[in-house]
């Protein structure tokens, strides 16, 4: 064995050192932080004791941007520098954004985003989205007294690459590690889960303030299987909004309203639909810019017409999912309503009608998305305890290629769980085809033009042959994080290329640094201490591991490669000691292709090992 | 010790047949996960995520496979060397063309009527069924003949996926 170790001070490893970790649910129209403190998660609240954060960022001129309340608060007094609802623009072009008209903010078209014109400079919706999860991290870091180690955000199940990417994006942004996205409904089922010691089918109906997602999940001893998850990124609280707006418009008899006027009247007509949640009909008072006063009564019923259509859409999804899931709404177990915009009485209605059932509605439907995020995020920082939780999540869209002709064949299908490996054959066009130019692409269309192009790449190198002749595989894989890697092989030669897509609508690691720079302005001697405290938390955690492994399975190493094994890390550790990050890098990557076959063994013993102890027969039936 | 070129039956433990307990499946693949998904390394070094990111898809797709009745029966039948989709297969028997033909009129005649797809929908779904008790008696047993019910099982669920599309549209 090797000598006993004295390590320097400040570098001891603290193998059961619980790593701060919170759950962000980064949403519309408010966003939360929460964490898991003594085994209970929870939502942390700030001085005042709000845990609702508005999702409002206000530019101002000569000052840093105000975020929540205080923004929220001056948007009908300064319109277009207060930005609310940005969720709705992350990852979109300006010809995605359905509703331009409708905002009141100066939207430029730009390549990739669009972006917002503010007081203080042009601003892409990452960058505001930034704001929001910095004052989030602020309050999080404040509450548990240390920084952050790790982050689970939550997305809308239905959110497609470029906007998770331009989630991901936001997070470095604001200096944020993010550990996983995960899917609001399934995070929302996570903390049911647990709180109700579920088990079996549960349909998630999550109605936020901008998107609608529904998921199908299977709860089994700890495990969380998504069946199926469907919904709409463009529909949500807002546009529930959005319909007695234009009612108040009709009939006041309002032509043009300012911006001003606009803000005063959105507001307006979200408050009287929350009063509708418990009354029957909802006053509507406001006094616009130029003096008009607005003095109307809606009735429920009313409403009730008004946005009929928009509930009809959402059950349109639902069916989808239950059809892709093979399932009856008979099948389920419960039903459960997630997302402010769930407290509508209509909607509960319409919920409970559609599903034959009373949905459940135990926890707080603007809390538990968060709750649940938190759960996932103290499991993926490391803390682990004996009961954890597995989740199984599946691609909410199609991913597949461009094929002559402008059409797309799937190669990976929606809803197929994580993670996964898929291959398919292609062919050459033309006699002597020697290059393949491949498309990658997202969606359920048949037409590459309503798919959403994630990148191409080319395959060159292919011997001349005749047309169709060529036998091109083309490798899908999806990670446990929903990143999707391309391969193209030719198989008689082994000519291969290869890709990790990034979407086109993501930022590029300069722009990231850019902004970056320009938000922190800060000095190479900052950052390389950060890079050097990053590679030594790594290192520490890579010595914990393999510690770890060789403390339990070190009878699957002769004494040699305990010995060759034991060296390596006395390097990492001697690197981490002498401070160099190059350094720290290059004895982690040798201590981990040392521990490769190690590895190797130890997956397959624990995979052997669950399927001992089952019945002998059915084994050797 | 199991390994990557296990069958995926052998994967699960189950016998290698076309008639396997789906709760048994199930609850091993639940089991298997619990093991080998890279979420229960989170926090350990690369070399140990990347492989079990490999087990877990493996693990993946035999479930994939093995759940659905009709791909087990494909796979079932490529493991004993027949392709029940390559090139070469015998021609459909003529009273299933027959039929293949009334369905389809049935189809374009129902376009756009709502009531007319759902009982052709109804009508497909009995045929899907009655085919998948013929598949089960035959995959272990006569191998071409099972070919010809998953052959017409194909049909069957592209005919669905008609129907399914004409009753989206009219939504």
């Amino acid at each position: 064995m090797a000598l006993l170790q004295i390590s320097e001070p400040g570098l001891s490893t603290a193998p059961h050192q619980h790593r701060l970790a919170a759950g962000i649910d980064l949403g519309t129209t408010h966003s939360l932080v929460a964490t898991v403190r003594s085994g209970e998660p929870q939502v942390l609240e700030d001085e005042l004791g709000h845990a609702l954060l508005p999702s409002a960022v206000r530019y101002c001129s000569d000052e840093a941007p105000h975020v929540g309340y205080s923004a929220l608060n001056m948007q009908d007094k300064d319109p277009t520098n207060t930005i609310v609802s940005v969720k709705r623009l992350m990852g979109r072009v300006l010809a995605d954004v359905n509703e331009a008209a409708e905002l009141p903010y100066a939207l430029l078209d730009a390549p990739g985003m669009v972006r917002l014109a503010t007081v203080s400079g042009d601003k892409s919706p990452v960058e505001v989205s930034a704001e929001i999860l910095k004052a989030l991290r602020e309050r999080a870091e404040k509450s548990m007294g240390g920084e952050l180690t790790g982050v689970v955000i939550t997305v809308p199940a239905y959110f497609d690459d470029a906007q998770r990417q331009a989630t991901k994006d936001a997070a470095k942004l604001a200096g944020l590690h993010v550990l996983r996205l995960i899917n609001e409904p399934t995070a929302a089922a996570i903390a049911y889960g647990l709180d109700q010691a579920a088990e079996g089918t549960f349909a998630v109906y999550d109605l936020g303030g901008g998107t609608f997602d529904f998921s199908l999940l299977k709860l089994s001893r700890g495990v969380f299987e998504v069946l199926a998850t469907s919904g709409n990124g463009h529909l949500g609280g807002d546009d529930f909004d959005q319909r007695v707006y234009g009612w108040i418009l009709q009939h006041a008899n309002i032509a043009a309203p300012t911006a001003g006027d606009m803000r005063t009247l959105l507001v307006a007509a979200r408050r009287a639909k929350e009063l509708l949640s418990k009354q029957d009909s909802a006053p509507i008072q406001a006094v616009l810019s130029d003096g008009t006063a607005v003095d109307l009564t809606l009735e429920y019923s009313t409403f009730d017409t008004l946005t009929a259509d928009l509930l009809q859409k959402t059950l349109i999804s639902c069916r989808k999912a239950l059809k892709d899931a093979a399932l009856a709404v008979e099948d389920l177990n419960g039903v459960v309503l997630v997302g402010g915009a769930t407290r509508m009485r209509t909607l509960r209605r319409e919920v409970t009608q559609f599903f034959g059932r009373q949905p459940l509605t135990n926890l707080d439907p603007d809390k538990v998305v968060a709750l649940g995020a938190s759960i996932q995020a103290n499991i993926l920082a490391g803390n682990r305890g004996a009961d954890d939780l597995l989740l199984l999540d599946v691609t909410p869209l199609s991913l597949g290629i461009e094929t002559m002709g402008g059409l797309t064949e799937k190669i990976i299908p929606r809803n197929t769980t994580l993670p996964v490996t898929r291959a398919q054959d292609f062919t050459t066009f033309k006699d002597g085809q020697t290059a393949m130019s491949i498309h990658v692409l997202q969606g359920e269309r048949e037409l590459v033009g309503d798919c959403r192009s994630l990148g191409r790449f080319e395959l060159r190198g292919i011997p001349p042959m005749v047309a169709g002749a060529a036998r091109i595989r083309i490798t899908f894989q999806v990670d446990a994080d929903g990143l999707l890697s391309v391969t193209a092989r030719e198989q008689s030669t082994g000519v291969e290329t290869q890709i990790v897509v990034k979407p086109s609508y993501g930022l590029g690691d300069d722009e990231i640094a850019r902004m970056l720079q320009e938000s922190y302005q800060l000095a190479e001697a900052d950052k390389h201490a950060r890079m050097l405290q990053e590679a030594i938390t790594e290192a520490r955690r890579l010595l914990e591991s393999v510690k770890a492994a060789m403390d339990t399975d070190a009878d699957l190493l002769d004494d040699a490669e305990q010995v060759e094994i034991n060296a390596f890390m006395q390097h990492l550790f001697n690197a981490m000691a002498a401070g160099g990050t190059d350094d720290i890098k290059k004895h982690m990557d040798a201590l981990n292709n040392g521990t490769r076959d190690f590895a190797s063994r130890r997956m397959n013993r624990s995979i052997s090992q669950a399927l001992t102890g089952q019945t002998v027969d059915s084994i050797a039936a | 010790m199991i390994d990557f070129s296990a069958t995926h039956l052998q994967l699960f433990g189950l016998p290698q047949q076309y008639g396997i307990d789906l709760n048994v499946l199930e609850s091993r693949y639940r089991e298997l996960q619990t093991k080998a998904h890279p979420d229960r390394f989170a926090g350990e070094d690369e070399t140990q995520i990347r492989l079990a990111e490999q087990w877990s898809g493996r693990i993946n797709e035999a479930y994939r496979v093995l759940k659905s009745p009709f791909e087990r029966g494909c796979y079932l039948l490529t493991l004993q060397g027949i392709e029940p989709f390559g090139q070469n297969q015998p021609a459909m028997p003529p009273d299933f063309l027959m039929q293949q033909m009334q369905w389809h009129e049935q189809l374009a005649e129902a376009r756009s009527k709502a009531d007319k797809l759902m009982q052709l929908e109804q009508s497909v779904e009995r045929h899907k069924k009655s085919l998948l008790t013929d598949l089960s008696g035959t995959v272990d047993s006569s191998a071409e003949q099972a070919a010809l019910i998953l052959r017409k099982l194909k049909f069957l669920f592209r005919l669905e996926e008609q129907v399914g599309e004409a009753l989206e549209a009219l939504e």
